[in-house]
């Protein structure tokens, strides 16, 4: 998987069928292959023994790297919502529905965005520099050469960790939003802190928090596999390694925004709105 | 008991562009040998298609009955196992200690107790001269310890098969002499085959009972040791005298005018040097495989360079004879 151009552009200028269609295969393979690596993953996940332990410390290192970013980016998120919708609710007369939509932008949105740029940037791209050092180092092969799989042996424990730090990363992520957006509605703008604790039912309902846990254990699964594919085929040095971290990323964030928006009308469709 | 290795019309490419061609060859059983080559011909791609980490176009790799590049998933780690493999760095697992990486194959792969997986790490620790050095980590200690931690991990399954990927990179003269005599003695114990791949000639000319040497994608020649060594064949002759008259340029081969000018300049090969004896083990017991020296010569017909097969011989001193009795590498 990658951007730009087809891993070997000699190759697809040379093809039988002519460059259009060579640069076409050329590039399908890419996709093939990381497609190949999904469902290998997939596979490892419910191969037995999971590893517990890697899973552990895992699970330990990507909360140790996210909590806290997740923390302080949360914290002006909740705040900025609340900003920008108290002027308009004091102008149309409806400053009790801040502490509302507050919470339904927070845990609909931004909690799961916040949770995907965190577990993304921080998670994946520790993850897939962690995978392609081993890899330029050799030492993939040489536990693929000791009979160990490396997909079941580190790409599964990783993919399960991110996946449970991101939906707890989640819960965080809306619990520090909307005590932010409390915050900045009661002490800078003047707020009714009972009106905006009341108004927490007027729009939002359970299946909103349930389908951003949903969407962050997505984004968990999305990150780490990505992360641990441009790893584990990092290749040409040090170099290799930086440029697969760096991909890494911002195909894991492109990823991360076409899923949400998928599921967000997926979810739409599937669950009735509150008023509507 | 070590396993042949057969190799027929073995193919690779890159991205269209072939690595080597047709390449067959047969590891005999127990025996050690040596693939060369002029750095960037494909010597490590070989040792990574041989153990499966990397498919060939064409071709076959026969281990016993089994066809490698055809297994299944399932088989191939099966018959991974039958391998031991030092890489070139020595591949350790950076975050585990040198005892944790010893120990790992057997923890994954046997249900030995943790005294029994203790006393085999021991050993095999010791086998390499790393005694004392268990509770470090990879990145704490040099480039030899690496690789000889790596050899440890390769042995600790005693496999039948045993790969060195450029054991003699990045080592002084000194562990290179101590690292051969240590895959001389470990044949001797193990009869285990060997292949090891590398370009340092010293190496190619005393360790082995077989060469191989490949250049200008495919597979040169393969052989006995004294075969190559006294070989007059123009790319052979060169590359194991390293020499730089002959087909091998600094680039890539030579082209038809270059090789003409010189031929024509009349640059005169040297005579090829005498072949130097066998690097014998250190407890001066034969190994299983080993062949008296001179012997493929007489019963070929071919007269070896004068002075060959003398003991002490001052063009590859560091790995005379005289050295190895006190190497406390023995462990047997």
């Amino acid at each position: 998987m990658s951007v730009g151009p087809p891993a070997n552009p000699e190759v697809a200028r040379k093809h039988r069928g002519g460059p259009v269609v060579g640069y076409a295969t050329e590039g399908l393979r890419i996709y093939g292959n990381f497609f190949a690596f999904c469902l290998d993953a997939l596979r490892g996940l419910f191969r037995r023994p999971f590893q517990v332990r890697e899973f552990i410390q895992q699970a330990w290192f990507i909360s140790s790297v996210s909590i806290l970013p997740a923390a302080l980016v949360s914290i002006p998120f909740g705040a900025v919502i609340a900003l920008q919708l108290g002027s308009l609710t004091r102008q149309i007369g409806a400053q009790s529905f801040t502490g509302a939509a507050s919470v339904i932008a927070i845990v609909r949105e931004a909690g799961p965005i916040v949770t995907a740029l965190i577990v993304a940037g921080a998670a994946g791209s520790a993850i897939c520099a962690d995978l392609g050092a081993r890899k330029i180092r050799e030492e993939l092969d040489a536990m693929e050469v000791l009979g160990i799989d490396p997909i079941h042996r580190l790409v599964a424990p990783r993919v399960v960790a991110s996946m449970l730090i991101a939906v707890l990363l989640n819960g965080l992520v809306n619990v520090v939003g909307v005590a932010g957006g409390y915050t900045f509605n009661v002490m800078m703008q003047g707020g009714t802190p009972g009106a905006y604790l009341a108004s927490f039912q007027a729009l939002g309902q359970l299946p909103d928090l349930i389908a951003g846990e949903v969407k962050a254990l997505l984004f968990g699964a999305i990150a780490a596999i990505v992360a641990s594919y441009k790893g584990m085929t990092a290749k040409g040095g040090p170099k290799g390694v930086g440029d697969a971290v760096n991909q890494s990323v911002v195909i894991t964030f492109m990823l991360l925004f076409a899923v949400n928006f998928v599921v967000t009308a997926i979810y739409f469709q599937v669950v009735p709105q509150k008023g509507s | 008991m070590g396993v042949e290795v057969r190799v027929e019309g073995l193919t690779k490419s890159f991205g269209g562009h072939p690595v080597w061609a047709d390449v067959s060859l047969t590891l005999p059983t127990g025996e050690i040998s040596v693939l060369l080559g002029p750095s960037g011909t494909g010597k490590s791609v070989f040792l990574k298609t041989l153990i499966g980490l990397l498919k060939p176009d064409r071709g076959s790799i026969w281990i016993s009955d089994r066809d490698l590049p055809r297994l299944s998933e399932r088989d191939l780690y099966e018959v991974r196992r039958l391998f031991g493999v030092l890489f070139q760095d020595g591949a350790l697992f950076g975050s585990m200690t040198l005892y944790d990486n010893v120990a790992f194959p057997l923890r994954e792969h046997t249900r030995k107790s943790e005294s029994e997986i203790r006393s085999i790490v021991s050993e095999k620790l010791e086998m390499v001269g790393l005694t004392g050095a268990e509770k470090k980590l990879p990145g704490e200690i040099s480039g030899g310890m690496r690789k000889r931690a790596g050899l440890a991990r390769a042995l600790v399954l005693d496999p039948e098969i045993i790969l060195f990927d450029e054991p003699d990179s990045g080592l002084d003269p000194v562990r290179t002499a101590y690292l051969n005599q240590l895959i001389v003695d470990l044949n001797q114990q193990t009869d285990a085959t060997f292949l090891i791949v590398t370009h340092d000639i010293n190496t190619a000319r005393t360790v082995p009972d077989n060469i191989g040497l490949l250049y200008h994608r495919h597979l040169a020649m393969f052989g006995p040791r004294e075969m190559l060594l006294s070989s007059e064949e123009p790319v052979v002759r060169q590359f194991l005298n390293a020499q730089r008259v002959g087909p091998i340029g600094m680039a890539e081969e030579k082209d038809a005018d270059e090789l003409e000018a010189e031929a024509a300049a009349g640059v005169e090969l040297p005579p090829l040097p005498p072949i130097p004896p066998q690097l014998p083990p250190s407890n001066g017991l034969p190994r299983r495989a080993q062949r008296p020296a001179g012997q493929w010569c007489r019963e070929n017909g071919v007269v070896p360079p004068p002075g060959s097969f003398e003991t002490n011989m001052p063009s590859t001193g560091r790995h005379s004879v005289e050295n190895t009795h006190e190497l406390p590498v023995v462990a047997s």
